[in-house]
């Protein structure tokens, strides 16, 4: 058993059963009304459905760099992205698309000339290969890190509004003593503790977010509580889990999609910082923080390195600016209440 | 001498996701010095904007004064710049609104809102200002008019807090008063003194007052004319005797029959069926058709006429128009269903 | 006034209790001393008298319930005891560093709040108008760019090209205002993008409100009705807001401070991280947990001062 979760077969069958459980929920929820009336509305807003094009663009290279094979060669597993880039290393840094290296006192010619579009950064590597290869980090931090999160605001949330009293007061204890430590202050130290890896940033990461989201489903649950719906209800003797779970926690779906939705943004934003602060996913893993932390000294060069700071920067903006977008469609279209304007 | 406010076919449209929404199409009437007309209509018929129109507070962007003539002692108030406009409100022409408890602003003292009202336009200094606003609070009631400048409006009740807004409103001695439903969120007890408060002022000032309300009931006792709004457009317009006595347009019937009256004592409260359509989809012909009891093929084909300058007694409805050929006669059985029998003893019940 | 400070005092002290618990839990019961003390000691094998030697300099050698009580009292007195990597007291470093990120972090706080409440203000009198539709998206991509792409990109643009000011290094005094120009400007500009489209969002839920409308009927000029009336109403969920400022306050101070040269609490805090010293991390945690409470209370008395509605019994 052991040995099926270090497999290849392993590897590539979570991906893919992410992805396709991802898009049975997206289909089916086109038949629920509330939703079919949201997709509508998404639908003609050309700008969200853009944004959303974006977002599944970079989906789509994540998918492409977590399904592979292991080289029985070198043991190293190579996945379909790596295939694709498969180049030798240069010496050190050249410019995009550039022939000779940078930064040597004797430029000298490179291996695969004029190929590198993004140009190479100072290990040789190729800037727009290292830059796709953030693309699964970025989604691995914000969706594992909304698996962890999610289910726990979500039950103690609902326990806390429902139950109210002492589950109330030891929820929001918890909750107020977490959110007393600025988050960025409680992330180092969670890292610091747990060690540098992508799973324990996720970990550190859940652990900081399912306040803000457990506060709102707890107000919201105090809201359903007392409605006729809830007290007809408890009059008829449904269980509490069953109201729970039945009643409950299915109105307050949309407002946990919407902000889990924008919470995305802010979490591949938190990567590059922790990165940044020596705290962020390990250096053999290519993430666009650890390129822009990289990146750092190399606008003082001469002449200026650019093209890597500028590789990441821009791939971060993008998908970041496509959640905000995406999310603030979302929301107007879901609940029109909520409107921002 | 042309009459205070004379408004001639306002229009007032919105933009909405659904379509240009006729709020108000094609209303005119006019209010003379010291005298008070009401505009009575069920929710969503187009009162409040037609009230807010004339000051040119309709919500901005979405809505827009389409077209038409608001003329005030003979001048057109569309003709008017931005800033004369605003030197024109709380000045010459006043309001005040239906919902007291949130028309006041909550961070900002009554006196400060009540000195603001009138140093905004020049005609009171300071100190003389916060002097008046005192006596402005005793004149409308106020047990302590001091304390209530230091107070803030969360620390008033109901019925204070539009005591306060008339202060306000009356601050500058305005010659017109709008008053957009100045009772309705009030208990029935408040309401009486209120409105027996803006009688008196009114007398006192010889204000012209426009009431907008869709309370029957304080019509009868404050207003000299009414006009009958009804999907954006006057129906019926006339002294309020006459259409209390004998409403004419089957809208009106129907609405002043559902008035609780003594000679219907013991019968079921008449009420009109359905509600009024959505301002983006008016029914092509007669709005009222869909819901009128004496419709007829006609009513759903031709737009009815109204000539308020004909006649004392305009009424929107093919059943007083003599060019209409196939007219039934006035007061016929009504062809879908029972009669609204127009019953001339209606009193409004107090 | 007075009682109701008091109160709010009194309701931190078990939320405090609640960090020095939180902090205890991560550093003493997750992290193994031994392992701790092998890291810090400089020689390259470290004998077992040495190790232990370490253990009893910074107290770990003794049981978890004594070091806990030490712990809690410890950071209750702000007696935070010595840098495990240079056994330097953490507290003459907190002191010294507290000056410059005070400064650095109060100056971007209050030209951001103000800047931000400016532009809202702007954007909200042209609501509706492309200047709305525009500034409003302008603050989304401001929104979308990572605080540390600001900070190397500023930097090296009004810095480097532009030679607006130093681009490291600090003084003390008057002459401080050259060295924080920089990171301030940069600071502000990070931040300004979420907070305008926030602080809009306010001001034009009190724009629909009731009042307003008096407002404008009364003749008030829209100019005065948005700066006076609505203003004022929206500084309520604005004060309500700035408090979550104080995260963002405090990772702007850790970048821009590390990378500007400034000696500031935020420079000792990645030097520690890169050190792994826990002695310090913990003190910092604690401190900033501190500040975010305290924050908390400044709220609270600001929003009474603000909204006549809390009374203050």
């Amino acid at each position: 058993m052991g040995r099926f979760f270090q497999s290849d077969l392993f590897y590539n069958l979570v991906p893919l059963l992410v992805t396709a459980a991802l898009i049975f929920v997206v289909v089916r929820a086109r038949r629920q009304p509330l939703w079919a009336e949201a997709y509508r509305r998404i639908g003609r807003n050309k700008i969200a459905l853009t944004a959303l094009g974006v977002i599944c663009l970079y989906g789509f290279v994540a998918l492409l760099d977590s399904i592979g094979s292991t080289d029985p060669k070198t043991q190293t597993r190579r996945t379909l992205l790596d295939r694709v880039f498969e180049k030798e290393k240069e010496k050190t840094y050249s410019a995009p698309g550039a022939r000779m290296t940078t930064g040597e006192p004797i430029p000298s010619p490179l291996k695969a000339p004029g190929t590198h579009l993004l140009g190479t950064d100072g290990v040789g590597d190729d800037v727009l290969y290292r830059t796709l290869k953030g693309c699964r980090t970025a989604f691995i931090i914000g969706g594992l890190t909304s698996l962890i999160a999610t289910p726990l605001a979500l039950c103690l949330g609902l326990l806390a509004g429902y139950f109210g009293r002492r589950t109330d007061d030891a929820v929001q204890y918890t909750y107020t003593v977490l959110s007393s430590v600025p988050s960025i202050l409680l992330l180092i130290a969670l890292i610091l503790v747990l060690g540098r890896g992508l799973l324990q940033i996720c970990l550190a990461l859940g652990i900081t977010r399912w306040v803000g989201l457990c506060r709102l489903t707890r107000g919201e649950t105090l809201k359903h509580r007392d409605r006729d719906y809830v007290r007809a209800a408890r009059a008829l003797g449904v269980s509490n889990a069953r109201i729970l779970a039945r009643h409950i926690l299915p109105n307050l779906l949309p407002v946990v999609i919407i902000s889990v939705t924008l919470g995305f943004s802010g979490l591949i934003l938190s990567e590059a910082i922790l990165s940044y602060l020596g705290v962020g996913v390990g250096a053999e893993i290519g993430s666009w923080g650890n390129m822009i932390d990289a990146a750092r000294d190399e606008l003082a060069r001469d002449p200026v390195i650019w093209w890597n700071l500028t590789s990441a920067a821009t791939a971060l903006f993008v998908l970041v600016l496509a959640f905000n977008i995406f999310g603030d469609a979302l929301r107007d279209a879901v609940d029109p209440r909520l409107r921002s304007s | 001498m042309p009459p205070l406010l004379q408004v001639e076919n306002l229009r007032t449209y919105f933009h909405t996701p659904r379509g240009i929404a006729k709020a108000v199409d094609g209303v005119s009437f006019q209010v003379e010095q010291g005298k008070t007309l009401a505009i009575v209509g069920e929710s969503g018929c187009g009162k409040s904007i037609t009230a807010l129109s004339l000051l040119q507070l309709v919500p901005e962007p979405a809505g827009y004064i389409e077209g038409g003539r608001i003329l005030f002692e003979g001048r057109d108030l569309l003709d008017l710049t931005w800033d004369q406009m605003r030197r024109v409100r709380g000045d010459d022409i006043a309001m005040i609104f239906q919902e007291p408890m949130t028309s006041l602003n909550p961070t900002f003292t009554i006196g400060y809102q009540l000195v603001e009202a009138m140093t905004m336009h020049g005609k009171f200094t300071g100190a003389q200002a916060r002097q008046r606003a005192k006596d402005l609070l005793a004149r409308v009631g106020l047990q302590d008019p001091a304390q209530a400048l230091r107070q803030y409006p969360h620390e008033l009740s109901g019925g204070m807090r539009q005591r306060v807004m008339i202060a306000i409103a009356l601050s500058n001695e305005p010659k017109l008063l709008i008053a957009d439903e100045p009772t309705t969120a009030l208990d029935v007890t408040v309401q009486a003194q209120i409105l027996a408060l803006i009688r008196d002022l009114q007398r006192e000032q010889n204000m012209g007052v426009l009431l907008i309300t869709h309370d029957l009931g304080i019509v009868a006792e404050t207003s000299e004319e009414v006009a009958v709004m009804y999907a954006g457009q006057i129906v019926e317009y006339g002294p309020t005797s006459a259409i209390f006595h004998e409403p004419r347009h089957p809208y009106a019937r129907g609405l002043f029959a559902s008035l609780p009256a003594r000679g219907r004592r013991g019968q079921d409260l008449a009420t009109l069926e359905g509600i009024v359509p959505p301002p983006t989809a008016w029914p092509p012909a007669c709005r009222f058709e869909p819901r009128c009891a004496y419709r007829w093929d006609t009513c759903a084909q031709v737009p009815p006429k109204y000539h308020p300058a004909d006649s004392d007694r305009p009424v929107r409805c093919h059943l007083y128009d003599p060019e209409i050929a196939d007219r039934p006669a006035r007061g016929a059985a009504p062809i879908a269903k029972e009669p609204v029998a127009p019953d001339p003893t209606v009193e409004a019940a107090r | 006034m007075l009682r109701y400070v008091l109160r709010r005092i009194l309701y931190a002290v078990p939320i405090l209790v609640g960090v020095a618990l939180l902090t205890f839990v991560l550093f003493y019961a997750s992290a193994s001393p031994q392992s701790l003390a092998r890291r810090n000691l400089s020689t390259r094998n470290p004998t077992q008298e040495q190790i232990q030697q370490w253990l009893k300099d910074h107290g770990y050698d003794k049981p978890l319930s004594v070091q806990f009580k030490n712990h809690v009292t410890g950071l209750l007195v702000f007696r935070f005891g010595k840098s495990d990597a240079t056994g330097e007291p953490i507290w003459n470093r907190i002191k010294q560093g507290a000056g410059p990120s005070g400064l650095v972090a109060s100056l971007v706080f209050l030209t951001g709040l103000t800047a931000a409440i400016s532009f809202a203000v702007a954007v909200a009198y042209f609501r509706g108008t492309y200047v709305d539709y525009f500034g409003t998206f302008l603050c989304v991509l401001l929104m979308s760019i990572v605080f540390i792409v600001y900070v190397i990109g500023l930097q090296y643009l009004l810095g480097k090209i532009l030679k607006y000011g130093p681009i490291a290094g600090f003084q003390t005094g008057i002459a401080a205002w050259k060295f924080v120009l920089l990171p301030v400007v940069i600071g502000v500009l990070a931040g300004l993008g979420s907070e305008t489209r926030l602080f809009r969002t306010f001001l034009l839920d009190e724009i629909n409100q009731d009042y307003v409308r008096t407002a404008r009927a009364k003749g008030v000029g829209e100019r005065a009705v948005l700066l006076r009336h609505v203003l004022k109403n929206a500084l309520i969920p604005i004060i309500t807001s700035t408090v979550a400022a104080i995260p963002a306050l405090i990772l702007g101070s850790l970048v821009l401070e590390n990378f500007f040269g400034i000696p500031g609490l935020g420079s000792y805090l990645i030097d520690a991280i890169n050190s792994q010293d826990f002695a310090v991390v913990r003190a910092m945690v604690y401190l900033g947990s501190i500040l975010y409470i305290v924050g908390l209370i400044l709220t609270d008395i600001a929003y009474a001062l603000v909204d006549p509605r809390v009374r203050l019994e």
